[in-house]
Parts: C-alpha cells; sequence; structure tokens
C-alpha cells in the first residue's frame, strides 16, 4: 500500500542533482526513516540523478529528469526516468576489483547498490531508462 | 557559501589542506581538483588533506581524492588523508580505497610520515 507518492520533473543540468536530492530529503524526512538509511537513500539519489543528466540525458536540457518517490510503511521507493540510450548494467564493471580501485569514475552505481535494498532498471529501446531503487524500513 | 571551502597552511615541507564542506559532483569535486593542480605547479609535493569537516561525499568526490592521490604520485610525490569522517571512512572502505591511502587520526602522526 503507498501511503504518499511525489513526482518531479528537473531539467537535465548538474544543480538538479542538488535540487533532487533535496526534495528527496525533505520526503524522507515526513515519512520517517532512520538517520543510516537516509544517508544512503540521499547517496544514492545523488548517483542516480547524475547518472539521468550526465549519461542519460547527456546534459541536454531539453530532456527532463523525472523522479518519483513512494513511501509505503514497508519501504521507501524511487525511481529516476532519463531519455537516454540506456545501458547494460550487468556490464558496468566492478569499481572494487584490483584494476578498477585507482580508476576516477564507475562508482555510482556500486554506491547505489551498497546503500539500497533492490536496484534494478528497465530500459525501453528509444523510450529511456528507468532505475528503481527500493529501501525497506 | 562556497560547497567546499579549502584553507591551505604549512608545516614544513608539508602543505596541510584543512577542508569543510562538501565534496560532491560540480563545485566541490572542482575545488579540490584546482587546488591540487595549484600546489603540484606550486611544486608543493607533500599534501595532507584534513578531512575532518567534510561531512558528505559523493562517488565523483571519491573519483577526485583518487584522481589528486595518483597525479600527486605520478609527479613523485605524496598525498595522505587526515581525520575521516565515519561516513567517509565507511564509503572508503566498502570501495576498497582504505587499502590505497595513508589514513591518519592524528596530524602529528601524519606529519612524522612523510619524513
Amino acid at each position: 500500500m503507498t501511503l504518499e507518492t511525489t513526482e518531479l520533473s528537473l531539467p537535465s543540468r548538474i544543480d538538479t542533482v542538488a535540487a533532487a536530492a533535496a526534495a528527496v530529503a525533505e520526503f524522507i524526512g515526513r515519512s520517517g526513516v532512520s538517520e543510516d538509511a537516509a544517508f544512503g537513500i540521499d547517496l544514492a539519489v545523488r548517483e542516480a540523478v547524475t547518472n539521468a543528466v550526465f549519461h542519460g540525458n547527456r546534459q541536454d536540457e531539453e530532456k527532463a529528469v523525472e523522479i518519483t518517490l513512494k513511501s509505503s510503511p514497508d519501504a521507501v521507493e524511487i525511481s529516476v526516468h532519463d531519455q537516454g540510450a540506456g545501458f547494460n548494467p550487468e556490464e558496468v564493471p566492478d569499481p572494487t576489483a584490483q584494476e578498477n580501485i585507482l580508476k576516477a569514475s564507475g562508482r555510482g552505481i556500486f554506491f547505489m547498490r551498497s546503500f539500497m535494498d533492490e536496484v534494478d532498471w528497465l530500459i525501453r529501446p528509444g523510450g529511456g531508462t528507468t532505475v528503481r531503487m527500493l529501501k525497506r524500513r | 557559501m562556497a560547497e567546499l571551502n579549502i584553507n591551505e597552511r604549512q608545516a614544513g615541507d608539508v602543505t596541510v589542506l584543512d577542508m569543510s564542506g562538501k565534496i560532491t559532483i560540480g563545485e566541490g569535486s572542482v575545488a579540490l581538483r584546482t587546488a591540487i593542480r595549484r600546489l603540484l605547479e606550486e611544486g608543493k609535493k607533500r599534501i595532507l588533506l584534513n578531512l575532518a569537516g567534510v561531512g558528505y561525499i559523493d562517488s565523483s568526490g571519491i573519483g577526485e581524492l583518487v584522481s589528486s592521490y595518483t597525479a600527486i604520485g605520478k609527479e613523485g610525490g605524496q598525498l595522505k588523508l587526515l581525520n575521516l569522517t565515519q561516513k567517509l571512512q565507511d564509503l572508503l572502505t566498502i570501495t576498497k580505497l582504505l587499502t590505497v591511502f595513508d589514513v591518519y587520526d592524528s596530524e602529528a602522526d601524519a606529519l612524522n610520515s612523510f619524513k
């Protein structure tokens, strides 16, 4: 049962990352989660929105980043949708593998998976990518 | 107020950067990159980052710490970290970067380690 849903549509700009994080912080503040969970959700949202702005929409301000926040007694669910071509999350290199540890990038999805209980992607050819992240209470 | 404030001081031949704020994509990461590049241009290659006031970092910020570490290493210098917050320590642990960086809780110990 979903008790509260909020939808946001933000431009593909770098400041959207902070704007989305602020909106999510306000949302989860109302729904009541632990401080540790809030930290993880905040980080996962920043990483997901960063990916949507830079990799998905390639900072094309004509393209929106759409965010849906849902709160239920069991969990908080956050979906971030972009209009990009998509990618295969299974092909993203493991940033903790020895050969990748000193790479400057490639840790965003790892953080999303580390701090959320479920992360999955819905990729529609030509229709953009949605990442859905769930944090159980 | 800037997202990341960086105050530079000299302790012998070690340059200490006291940092406070956030190291996140955009302004915070760029501020760190700019500071490290400038120090390298000035020939300052022994650098201690005091992260006591850094309460938040994202993957971009972690990436910037790694880039700084490798850039300084290539110049024959050393980058060390001081006073990690618990959250930052947790992030460096899960990314296995705690095994890469030289990390200290005491500034005196950190400064002595450069000798």
